[in-house]
C-alpha cells in the first residue's frame, strides 16, 4: 500500500467509509456562521477609510492622508534620501513626477536578483485591497506591486492606498480577491516579540512602511 | 537551567523525545526550582493575557467566530480523506507537488531526497511545529544538509543548542541578557559592543540572517492552513523571515499535518481574525503570505507539499481525544495556564508544550512509555485553556479522558505520579488542595460513569482485584468545605 492509500484508509477506519460529495457540501453549507461578516457599515465610506488609517498607524506604520492630485509631491517628500527606488510595471507615471532629481528609478527588467534587490533603498507600490478592521494592505501582485521579492527584499515600502480599496472587514476583503494568485497580507512593519514578548519594529521586511491613504 | 540534550529523531520515525524523556514531574521539578526561569515566563506570559483579553474584548462575535472555528474543523476533521484529495487535486493542478508521508521519517526522507536533488547542502527554514515535531533538523544534519533556523527565537534556540519552550516564542525562557550573552558568543556579525536591548539583539540577528535568504536554494516551511477548494497554503508570521523563505528559494518544500486542512477560501474569514488575537494578540499579524502551487515569474519554480499523518489517524480515531486536531497552534492555552507558567514548556518532553501538548503528543506518540503517560496529568484541570482556545477544544474534558486511558495503559504509573507533581509544582499551602484535586479528578477519571473502580493500579490492585472499591468523592473535603463555608457566609 502506497502512504497516500495507508493514510486514506486509517482516516475511514477512524471516521467510516466516505460520505457523498453532494452530502459533504450540503454538511459544510449547513455549518453555523452566526459571526457578523460586517462589523462596519460599508455605506460609511469616509469612516472606514479613516478606521483603515487608525489602525494601520496602531502598528506604527507612517500613515498620511492625502488627496489625489497632491500624491506625486508626497511621493516625493516621503522617499527624500533614498537614491534608487525600484517601481514596478503599472505604478502611474504621475505618481513619480515630481521625484527628486537625485533619485534614481530602477525597473525589475532583466528580474533583479535578490543581492541586487538588497542594494536598492525603496520600492513605490499601489495595493490590491485594504482591511480598514485590522489596518492591512493585501498585495495580490498584480499590476504596480510588482512581483513578492520587490516589496520584500528593500528596506522601505511606500505603498498608495486608495479609498476604494478599503474594505471594511476581513470577509469582504477576501471575496475581492483571486485565489489562484499569489497574496501577502501586511499589517505594518515587520515586527517580533520573540525576547520578552516586547514587540521591536523591523525584523526581516522592510523596516519602514509609509502609507499614503488617498482619497 | 539545566541544558537539555538535543531532541533525536525517533528511531520508530514517529516524534522525538527531549530529555531522556524522564516523566512530566521530574522534569516540572527540576524547573520549578530555576528561579530566572519563573521570572522570565511569568513576566512574559502575563503581558502576553492583558494584551489578547483586550483585542478579543473588541469584536463582540467573538464566541460565534470561535463557535465556527469549532464547526468547520470538526467537520473538515469528519470528512478527512475527501478534504485531503480534494487539496491534493487544487495543488496539483496550480503546479504544485504532493507527497503522502505515514510518518516522521518518511516526511524526512521525502525532504532529504529533494534536497539532494538539487544539490543543497543547507535550506532556510521558517518556523514550523510540524518539522520540529518530525525532527526533521537533526534528520538533515545526518545527511549532510544544514537547516538554517530564521525565526528569530528559533535561531535563539537552535544557536544555544537548546529546545523550544513555547509554540510561539520557543526562547520564551530566556530573557534578554541570557540572549545577549549567546549572540556574543555566536554569531560573528555581533558588533563587539552590542547590548541587551531587543532592538540591538534582533538588528544583529537580521544582520546574521541577511545572507543566507539572499543566496538560499531551497526553504522549508510548516502552513498554518491548507485550503482545499483553492490549493493556497497559509503562513502567519511577523519577522518577513517566512516571507524570505517562501519567496526567496527556487525550491519549496513545506509539510503540513493532514489536520491543518480547511475547505474553502472563505474560512479563512474565520481563522484570520481567531489567530492573531489569540496568538500575539494583534488584530492582524505583521505579514501572512498565501500561495497556490506555483506562480509565473514570481516565487520558488517549485513547490512540494508533504501531507504528514504521523499519528493523527490514531488521534482521529479516538471519539474525545480527536478534538486536539482541531489546534491551530496559537499558544493561547500556554499563557493562561497556571502548571505551564510554574513548570516551564521543556518539562513536557516534547514540541507542544503547556495544556495542549499534554493532550497531543500522548495522543500522537500513544502512551506506551511512562512519560507520555504522566502528561494528562500535567494539569489541575482549572479550565482556564478551554476559555481562550480560539477553537474551543474542550482540554479538561480530553484531559481526564487520557488519564484514564493513561491508566489503562501505564498501571504503576499514574498515581504515583500526580501526587509526585503536586509536590514539585506547588508550594504548600496550595500544594495540599492541588493534589487533593488531582487524586479526586484522577479517582472519577479511574471510575468513569460507574461510580466504583473496577480496578486500582498496584499496589492496591491486589485488593480491588477481589472487591470493588468505592469511587473518591468527586469533590473533596477541601473543596467542599471550602464551598459549603463560602456559600453560608
Ligand atoms: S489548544 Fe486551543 S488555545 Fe491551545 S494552542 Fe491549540 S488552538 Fe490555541
Amino acid at each position: 500500500m502506497t502512504a497516500r492509500e495507508e493514510i486514506l484508509a486509517r482516516i475511514r477506519a477512524a471516521n467510516g467509509p466516505a460520505r457523498e460529495p453532494t452530502e459533504i457540501d450540503a454538511a459544510y453549507a449547513a455549518i453555523p456562521r452566526d459571526y457578523r461578516r460586517a462589523h462596519h457599515d460599508s455605506e460609511q465610506r469616509d469612516d472606514i477609510v479613516a478606521l483603515f488609517a487608525e489602525r494601520a498607524a496602531d502598528y506604527r506604520a507612517t500613515v498620511e492622508p492625502v488627496p489625489e492630485a497632491d500624491l506625486p509631491a508626497a511621493i516625493a517628500r516621503a522617499v527624500t534620501g533614498k537614491a534608487r527606488l525600484i517601481v514596478p510595471d503599472g505604478v502611474p507615471e504621475a505618481w513619480l513626477a515630481e521625484l527628486p532629481s537625485a533619485t534614481t528609478i530602477v525597473r525589475d527588467e532583466p528580474p533583479l536578483s535578490a543581492r541586487e534587490l538588497d542594494a536598492i533603498d525603496g520600492v513605490v507600490t499601489g495595493c490590491a485591497v485594504a482591511i480598514a478592521e485590522t489596518g492591512t494592505i493585501i498585495l495580490d501582485h498584480g499590476p504596480a506591486q510588482g512581483r513578492r521579492a520587490l516589496t520584500l527584499v528593500p528596506d522601505f515600502h511606500l505603498v498608495v492606498v486608495r479609498a476604494d480599496h478599503v474594505a471594511p472587514d476581513i470577509a469582504d476583503a477576501l471575496a475581492r480577491l483571486d485565489p489562484s494568485r499569489p497574496h501577502t497580507l501586511i499589517s505594518g512593519p515587520s515586527a517580533t516579540s520573540d525576547i520578552e514578548l516586547i514587540r521591536v519594529e523591523g525584523v526581516h521586511g522592510p523596516r519602514n512602511l509609509h502609507i499614503l491613504v488617498s482619497g | 537551567m539545566t541544558t537539555p540534550a538535543g531532541a533525536t529523531p525517533a528511531p520508530n520515525g514517529s516524534m522525538p523525545t527531549y530529555l531522556g524523556m524522564p516523566s512530566f514531574p521530574s522534569a516540572a521539578r527540576t524547573a520549578v526550582a530555576d528561579s530566572q526561569l519563573r521570572r522570565n515566563l511569568t513576566h512574559a506570559t502575563t503581558a502576553i493575557r492583558a494584551k489578547r483579553a483586550n483585542v478579543v474584548r473588541e469584536l463582540d462575535d467573538w464566541e460565534e467566530l470561535r463557535q465556527a472555528g469549532k464547526a468547520i474543523k470538526e467537520h473538515t476533521l469528519a470528512n478527512l480523506d475527501t478534504y485531503l484529495l480534494r487539496l491534493e487535486e487544487s495543488v496539483t493542478s496550480a503546479g504544485g507537488h504532493v507527497h503522502w508521508a505515514r510518518d516522521a521519517a518518511e516526511a524526512n526522507a521525502i525532504a532529504i531526497d529533494l534536497i539532494k536533488r538539487k544539490n543543497a547542502d543547507k535550506a532556510v527554514k521558517s518556523k514550523s511545529m510540524t518539522t520540529q515535531e518530525a525532527g526533521l533538523n537533526e534528520a538533515l544534519a545526518q545527511n549532510g544538509i544544514q537547516a538554517i533556523e530564521t525565526d528569530l527565537a528559533e535561531l535563539i534556540v537552535q544557536l544555544g543548542d537548546d529546545l523550544p519552550s513555547h509554540i510561539l516564542v520557543p526562547a520564551i525562557h530566556k530573557n534578554r541578557a541570557e540572549i545577549g550573552d549567546l549572540f556574543r558568543r555566536t554569531i560573528s556579525e555581533a558588533p563587539g559592543d552590542l547590548a541587551d536591548d531587543p532592538p540591538s539583539l534582533t538588528a544583529t540577528a537580521r544582520a546574521h540572517l541577511r545572507g543566507e535568504f539572499l543566496d538560499a536554494k531551497v526553504g522549508i516551511s510548516g502552513a498554518n492552513f491548507a485550503v482545499a477548494d483553492t490549493g493556497s497554503l497559509v503562513v502567519v508570521e511577523s519577522e518577513g523571515n517566512g516571507r524570505m523563505c517562501l519567496t526567496l528559494p527556487d525550491t519549496l518544500i513545506s509539510f503540513v499535518g493532514i489536520e491543518k486542512i480547511i475547505p474553502s477560501w472563505r474560512d479563512l474569514e474565520v481563522f484570520l481574525a481567531l489567530l492573531p488575537r489569540s496568538s500575539t494578540a494583534e488584530r492582524m499579524n505583521p505579514y501572512t503570505t498565501i500561495w497556490s502551487g506555483v506562480a509565473n515569474a514570481d516565487g520558488p519554480r517549485e513547490f512540494h507539499l508533504i501531507l504528514l499523518d504521523n499519528g493523527r489517524t490514531a488521534t482521529l480515531a479516538d471519539e474525545t481525544g480527536r478534538q486536539a486536531l482541531r489546534c491551530i497552534r496559537c499558544s493561547a492555552c500556554l499563557n493562561v495556564c497556571p502548571v505551564y507558567e510554574r513548570a516551564g514548556g521543556h518539562a513536557y518532553g516534547s514540541p507542544y508544550p503547556g495544556p495542549i501538548g499534554a493532550i497531543l503528543s500522548p495522543q500522537l506518540r500513544g502512551m506506551t512509555s511512562p512519560a507520555d503517560a504522566s502528561l494528562p496529568f500535567a494539569s489541575s484541570l482549572c479550565g482556564a485553556c478551554y476559555e481562550v482556545c480560539p477553537v474551543a477544544i474542550n482540554i479538561p474534558e480530553a484531559l481526564v479522558h487520557l488519564r484514564a486511558r493513561a491508566v489503562q495503559s501505564q498501571p504503576h504509573y499514574p498515581e504515583r505520579i500526580f501526587f509526585s507533581l503536586a509536590a514539585s509544582i506547588l508550594s504548600s499551602p496550595g500544594r495540599m488542595a492541588f493534589a487533593q484535586r488531582l487524586g479526586s479528578l484522577a479517582g472519577s477519571a479511574v471510575a468513569r460513569r460507574k461510580g466504583r473502580i473496577r480496578r486500582l493500579p498496584p499496589p492496591l490492585s491486589a485488593w480491588t482485584d477481589t472487591r470493588d472499591a468505592p469511587a473518591p468523592p468527586p469533590e473533596s473535603f477541601r473543596a467542599w468545605w471550602s464551598r459549603t463555608r463560602g456559600g453560608a457566609r
